[in-house]
């Protein structure tokens, strides 16, 4: 049994060392992923955990080392009286113990210490990208989908999209997080850590990304039914590249030019679709629902869901509740000409 | 292994029945020890049947009942859990809809922390506190009965509605306003809410149950520098179910009254705030992490000093970290709420509580390994237990010291690494223990011995699944995996790391299903376990297996730290005087254990369930009508009055002392006892 045991407890380790190993060489790749880092907050965090990941995983071998030398080391005495208890223990051995058992503890507040102080600066640094002249984008979450909203002081420079955030390379945004229902979380793992938007507070966010890329996002506090499909994409461009499209969105939607897009339109105007929709520039403006007005420039729907094509905005429109139950889209029952007339009018959003 | 060939004997001469005494004691009760076992037995045995069943007080069959109870919530719960796998081994699965999904996680979380971990912890305890302290019966007997009572009609009214697809499905943690009156019309939080309140009342009622019986049953000697440290922690762990049930209790009030009658506590709207919620459920539900951990401590203490043939390295600082634990433990709810967004002040605070808990943790890890250093380890299925709890916690600790840092706590906070995390401590930190407890105590319990061998497979199969469902779960958290998901794109790159998961899975409930193969198997067939057979040092182990319905003969004296263990001859001091036929119990003093007093503790009754039955009919008709308080106190108040209706002066007492029984009556007991 012993030689067993001792094998065990070595395989045991080998297969932990090996699964560490496994952690830390694998898929620092993705793009929802807090190991590879796209800014400064997540950078820092991710610093922050190497250093804690590094130090723990010693910790624990040593931990683990200790335990397997003791129960390796204890057996060779073992045979004399087996059963008779050891009630009056070594005195010296003893002392030598409690020395080392204090010298544990000792090493344990010290290293705890490292982890506050580092924790404590990385903190710091998080906070140190609040600058009033930033970028600000508020975001509202609702069941299931973001509505973003690009705020200026000059309230016609305001626009609002939804489920996905444009923000420029290198430039900070200041995001308002807020929510009209349940409490959800924002989070972009690439970017930095998370934050609740939370009905009757505001929350803030810093955000900014060294590198240009589209990096996905997902609710991270449990809001619902569809919790699981209330995702968003944020894409970091160019500068130029990032106020040539927000001088896009701040256009009002194109107007038809073929026929079908026209009778695409009608549709639109005359089906419910206005009760929750806005197309700027058109009649429908209301707000409960994201804001199409330039649907055919984003890459996902249905918050991140599905890819913003054809024939999945068409099962979309027609019945949603087949793709992300529960949501707050009611099933659209159009005659098939109907339809094909409304997509086209749709992608013609751009 | 060869000893387990020959277990189907029935060898009734080591001791496995209940009454010693059954045999010789009949027809002619000579002896004078025959005599006074006859007239105990006869003085605290439950009626026979089952009438006897629902009024019995006896701590032994009420810990037994609540074990087993709990046990049966835990395969629900892991029946769940295993569906949750099998849902999210790939992506885009359809096995389950996102609304029974949520329900299952929902139930599966409130299932294993409400009525597994906290009721399996305090089961434990007053099964074994009683014995190890020496004494015949839990304080308050009739609370332990009424707290099993509610217990379990609390979970079987939560199950009820689930199977009737009124399951809670707001988390187990119930945030507002999802689970407000807005966004969670129709009963299913109601019903969430009511079995918090069920739950809580029997936690409460068990603590104080534990409380009193450590601190005033002790056996004479017993001195607070003399409490085995299972006792300790069941003692620490009363304190914070004390502490924290109140938070929890006022906030599932709270959700009730705005569901139910329109308050807003929680409705921003009208000046109530979501936060208040998060506030009082945390500071709930960070200490429960701990009511639920530091029994635990007090199985590993105990198995190992068994184990290792040696008392515990570090008594003293090993009492000292559990009580350490259950101050800090109160001081670190926030690390559950990082990502609300609070002053940088506040968040420091908190991190800096949070990584503190990690010392006292840190002291007990050193003080076992030093144990096992310094012991000779018998290497039987409780001792493989407490190592796979070292290799699982210490993990699962260190993940969680990583967490107290906001900023990596706002990367994972909600994510599977929190998922891996608090699986590895409470799997780790009290399943595993847990389990090796019921391989320690099981002989206690029912007189015979557990297979070893099925033992090492089942240790083993539940250590590599765990591993394997659990440990890939921190890398899909790194990878950006939220938690309560019903599904995920097949984009997210996770498909291959949760069907590893899944598998592990699938062998964890191979692992449990030996346990329970094991556990009917040995019941009937295991080897006869005789009164000792770890050769452990607490005073259960000085009565029979299982012990009788009066726990000792003679109450012990207590001569050292390891009550056995410090026994030098056979004829160890006792204490004579107690009244053999009434429920006397000796009551000692609460720092020295001297002998103070003696008390009587009350006869069985049927009214701790009959005010269970009225409360749980309270409980749930209010989830329905705010009336059903009013009418509902009605049979509640009758049945209190029941409850406390006062005897006849020493009823319990007036049995006939045994020399002068009739010889009907000599006939009757012979019966019975065979």
């Amino acid at each position: 049994m012993s030689v067993r045991m001792r094998r065990l407890g070595r395989g045991a380790l080998r297969s932990c060392v090996l699964a560490f190993y496994a952690l830390a060489t694998t898929s620092c790749t993705g793009s929802q992923s807090i190991l590879n880092p796209a800014g400064p907050n997540a950078g820092n965090v991710s610093r922050l955990w190497w250093l804690m990941f590094y130090t723990c995983a010693a910790v624990f071998l040593l931990v683990i080392g200790f335990l397997i030398a003791a129960l390796a080391r204890t057996r060779r005495g073992r045979n004399k009286t087996p059963h008779v208890p050891d009630t009056d223990p070594d005195a010296r051995r003893e002392r030598r113990m409690r020395g080392v058992v204090a010298g544990a503890v000792v090493v344990t507040v010290i290293i705890l210490f490292v982890f506050l102080v580092a924790s404590f600066t990385t903190s710091r640094s998080l906070y140190a990208l609040a600058d009033p002249n930033n970028l600000r984008i508020k975001v509202n979450g609702q069941q299931w989908w973001w509505q973003v909203e690009y705020e200026n002081d000059v309230a016609s420079q305001t626009f609002r999209t939804a489920n996905e955030i444009h923000i420029p390379v290198g430039q900070t945004v200041t995001l308002r997080l807020t929510s009209s229902d349940v409490i959800h979380s924002f989070w972009v793992p690439n970017l930095g850590g998370k934050r609740d938007l939370i009905p009757g507070h505001e929350t803030t966010l810093w955000l900014k990304a060294d590198k240009a890329g589209t990096y996905r996002g997902q609710c991270a506090e449990y809001c619902g039914l569809q919790h699981a499909h209330m995702a968003f994409v944020v894409v970091a461009e160019p500068v130029e590249q990032f106020n040539a499209w927000m001088e896009a969105q701040r256009r009002p939607a194109v107007q038809p030019v073929s026929a079908e897009q026209q009778r695409g339109q009608q549709v639109f105007l005359s089906s419910p679709c206005v009760m929750c929709h806005t197309i700027r520039g058109t009649d429908a403006n209301a707000s409960v629902a994201p804001d199409l007005t330039h649907l055919a420039s984003r890459q996902t729907i249905a918050a991140g869901m599905l890819p913003n094509t054809r024939g999945h905005l068409g099962g979309w429109i027609s019945n949603s509740q087949e793709l992300k139950p529960g949501n707050r889209m009611p099933p659209n029952p159009l005659a098939p000409e109907d339809l094909q007339a409304l997509l086209s009018y749709l992608e013609s959003l751009k | 292994m060869k000893a387990e060939e020959n277990t189907a004997q029935n060898d009734e001469t080591t001791a496995t029945t209940g009454a010693p005494s059954a045999q010789e004691a009949v027809p002619a009760v000579s002896l004078i020890e025959d005599q006074e076992r006859a007239e105990l037995e006869r003085t605290w045995r439950d009626e026979p049947g089952l009438w006897g069943w629902l009024r019995s007080v006896d701590h032994k069959s009420i810990g037994k009942r609540y074990i087993v109870t709990a046990f049966v919530f835990f395969l629900l719960g892991g029946l769940l859990a295993v569906l949750m796998r099998l849902q999210l081994s790939r992506p885009e699965n359809t096995l389950l809809g996102p609304d029974l999904y949520n329900q299952i996680f929902t139930m599966h979380g409130t299932t294993m922390m409400f009525l597994f971990a906290i009721p399996v912890m305090e089961a434990m305890g007053i099964y074994l506190v009683p014995l190890m302290v020496g004494t015949r019966n839990i304080a308050f007997p009739r609370l332990a009965a009424f707290s099993y009572w509610i217990y379990l009609f609390g979970g079987i009214t939560l199950y009820v509605f689930f199977f009737l697809n009124i399951g809670p499905d707001t988390g187990w943690f119930s945030y507002v306003p999802l689970a407000g009156p807005e966004f969670s019309p129709g009963k299913r939080v109601d019903i969430w809410s009511q079995l918090i309140n069920f739950t809580e009342i029997a936690a409460l009622a068990a603590s104080v149950e534990l409380i009193a019986t450590v601190f005033k049953l002790r056996a004479p000697g017993m001195s607070v520098n003399r409490i085995p440290l299972f006792v300790w922690a069941l003692l620490v762990m009363s304190f914070m179910v004390i502490f924290a049930m109140p938070a929890v209790m006022t906030s599932s009030l709270f959700l009730t009254l705005d569901r139910l009658v329109g308050t807003h506590f929680f409705n921003p709207a009208e000046g109530g705030d979501p936060l208040l919620w998060q506030h009082l459920f945390w500071f709930f539900g960070h200490p429960e992490v701990y009511i639920i951990f530091i029994p635990a401590l007090g199985f590993v203490s105990s198995i190992i000093q068994t184990f290792t043939r040696r008392p515990n390295f570090g008594y003293t600082a090993l009492v000292l970290s559990m009580i350490a634990t259950g101050f800090i433990g109160f001081g670190l709810w926030v690390h559950h709420m990082f990502a609300t967004g609070l002053p940088q002040l506040g968040e420091s605070f908190f991190t800096a509580a949070t990584m503190m808990i990690a010392i006292p943790s840190g002291v007990q890890i050193f003080c076992w390994i030093a144990t096992l250093w310094s012991g000779r380890p018998q290497f039987k299925t409780p001792l493989l237990f407490v190592l796979g709890f070292f290799f699982i916690f210490v993990l699962g600790g260190l993940s969680g010291v990583m967490q107290a840092s906001v900023p990596v706590n706002l990367q994972v906070h909600d994510t599977f690494f929190v998922v891996a995390h608090f699986h590895y401590v409470l799997i780790g930190g009290a399943v595993f223990p847990l389990f090796g407890a019921f391989y320690y105590w099981f002989p206690k319990m029912t007189g015979r011995m557990m297979s070893e061998r099925l033992g090492r497979w089942n240790f083993a199969l539940l250590f590599v699944g765990f591993n394997l469902t659990f440990f890939p779960m921190h890398q899909l958290g790194l990878q950006g995996m939220p938690r309560r998901v019903y599904t995920y794109l097949p984009g997210t790159g996770w498909g291959k790391l949760n069907m590893i998961a899944t598998a592990g899975g699938v062998v964890m409930t191979v692992g449990v299903a030996l346990l329970i193969a094991n556990a009917l198997w040995s019941r009937r067939r295991g080897r006869a376990a005789g009164d000792n057979p770890w050769g452990a040092d607490t005073l259960e182990w000085a009565t029979s297996s299982p012990p009788p319905s009066y726990n000792f003969e003679y109450i012990p004296i207590v001569q050292g730290r390891e009550a056995l263990w410090a026994r030098t001859t056979d004829d160890a001091p006792i204490v004579t005087g107690l009244r053999t036929n009434c429920r006397d119990v000796l009551v000692t003093k609460t720092l020295d254990a001297e002998p103070d007093n003696t008390m009587t503790l009350p006869s069985p009754s049927i009214w701790p369930m009959g005010v269970a039955f009225s409360a749980a009919v309270a409980f749930i008709g209010s989830c329905f009508t705010p009336w059903a308080v009013v009418w509902g106190a009605i049979p509640l108040f009758v049945s209190l009055v029941g409850w406390g209706w006062p005897k006849p002066k020493d009823e319990t007492c007036d049995l006939t002392p045994v020399d002068e029984w009739s010889d009907e009556e000599r006939r009757k007991e012979a019966r019975r006892a065979q």
